[in-house]
């Protein structure tokens, strides 16, 4: 009898977990599902921006060549770090460019003043990414993280050069 | 391909108006710049399919307000930490992580954070070598902290300014 009774349970329990297994593995597609949805409506919504924000880049690329670089510092002292933020904050491409070009403007007599700033607003400040960001990120968020990142950058160049100079004579 | 925000169509046409313009200026300076666009959209394509999978696997991980929790408000220490070392460990251009982004400030994380991973993208731990090569070992190591302290200033000025703005 108890015999009986157990052996009608078994199945009963072995269906039952198998049900609840398929459940969770249901919930968990349909979770994958719903993540992977978002994903793509996220990137839908950003990519055509992206894309622009490349084609700018490009141009800018392709019109701009870094020989043209050297030729903006004047040897002011003043001048030259607001200049090397600002054409780092316009240029664009891989941060190793930055360190080459740099590397050139200081054999060519550029202070290491305005080539920091420039390597520093190289990768900080985003000029041609901006309406990319702005659409993103909210116009407000855009202008002022850039700014602050300018000013950043003219900063760091003064404090390193400050501090190299305090440290290392 | 869906373009749901004016600006971002605007931004499309754009720049079509200004590649069609300069191919009717100068034929040859437009396919130089169409080749560059196809190398650039080239190297970009796996940092951004590693951004999809990440969005993706956070999307699916964190649970609503989690996100909140480790990047909002009350994140502190650790969502420094978080921005931080996230900054400098991100690779590709800065416009690959904006949808990421975009994702976890909807979940509540806080534009200081924000602002503070963005600028530690400025430290790449693997091109340091290079940094040191071009200017020596000295300048690296000072120019990288101020850069660490800057990414911290920059996110409380930024979360400041952006904050006094919607008050």
């Amino acid at each position: 009898m108890e015999q009986e009774r157990l052996g009608d349970e078994m199945p009963k329990d072995g269906k039952g977990r198998k049900r609840e297994e398929r459940k969770t593995q249901r919930a968990k597609s349909q979770n994958i599902a719903a993540s992977l949805k978002k994903t793509a409506a996220s990137f839908a919504r950003v990519f055509p921006v992206l894309i622009g924000v490349m084609l700018l880049i490009s141009l800018i690329l392709v019109l701009v060549p870094s020989s043209l670089y050297a030729k903006v510092f004047s040897g002011n002292e003043i001048f030259d770090p607001l200049i090397g933020a600002a054409i780092g904050s316009i240029a664009a491409g891989n941060p190793i460019t930055s360190y080459i070009v740099g590397g050139e403007l200081i054999d060519q007599g550029v202070s290491l003043l305005a080539v920091t700033a420039f390597i520093a607003a190289w990768v900080t400040v985003g000029v041609l990414q901006l309406p990319a960001e702005a659409t993103i990120l909210g116009n407000r968020f855009a202008m002022i993280r850039n700014g602050a990142a300018f000013l950043s950058a003219v900063l760091v160049a003064i404090l390193t050069s400050v501090t190299l100079g305090l440290i290392w004579p | 391909m869906t373009i749901r925000t004016p600006s971002a169509k605007h931004f499309l046409i754009l720049l079509a108006a200004l590649y069609i313009g300069v191919a009717a200026a100068d034929f040859d300076l437009f396919l130089r710049a169409v080749s560059v666009f196809a190398s650039l959209l080239s190297s970009v394509l796996p940092i951004l399919a590693l951004v999809l999978v990440i969005m993706s696997l956070l999307n699916l991980a964190i649970q609503p307000g989690m996100a909140k929790r480790m990047l909002g408000e009350g994140s502190g220490l650790k969502g420094w930490t978080f921005a931080l070392v996230g900054g400098v460990l991100s690779s590709g251009p800065i416009y690959v992580w904006y949808p990421l982004i975009a994702d976890l400030r909807e979940g509540g994380m806080r534009a200081s954070l924000v602002a503070a991973f963005l600028y530690a993208r400025a430290i790449k731990v693997p091109m340091i070598p290079l940094l040191i090569y071009y200017f020596g070992w000295n300048f690296t190591l000072i120019f990288t902290l101020y850069l660490l302290i800057f990414s911290v200033l920059n996110g409380l000025i930024v979360e400041r300014l952006t904050e006094s703005g919607d008050g």
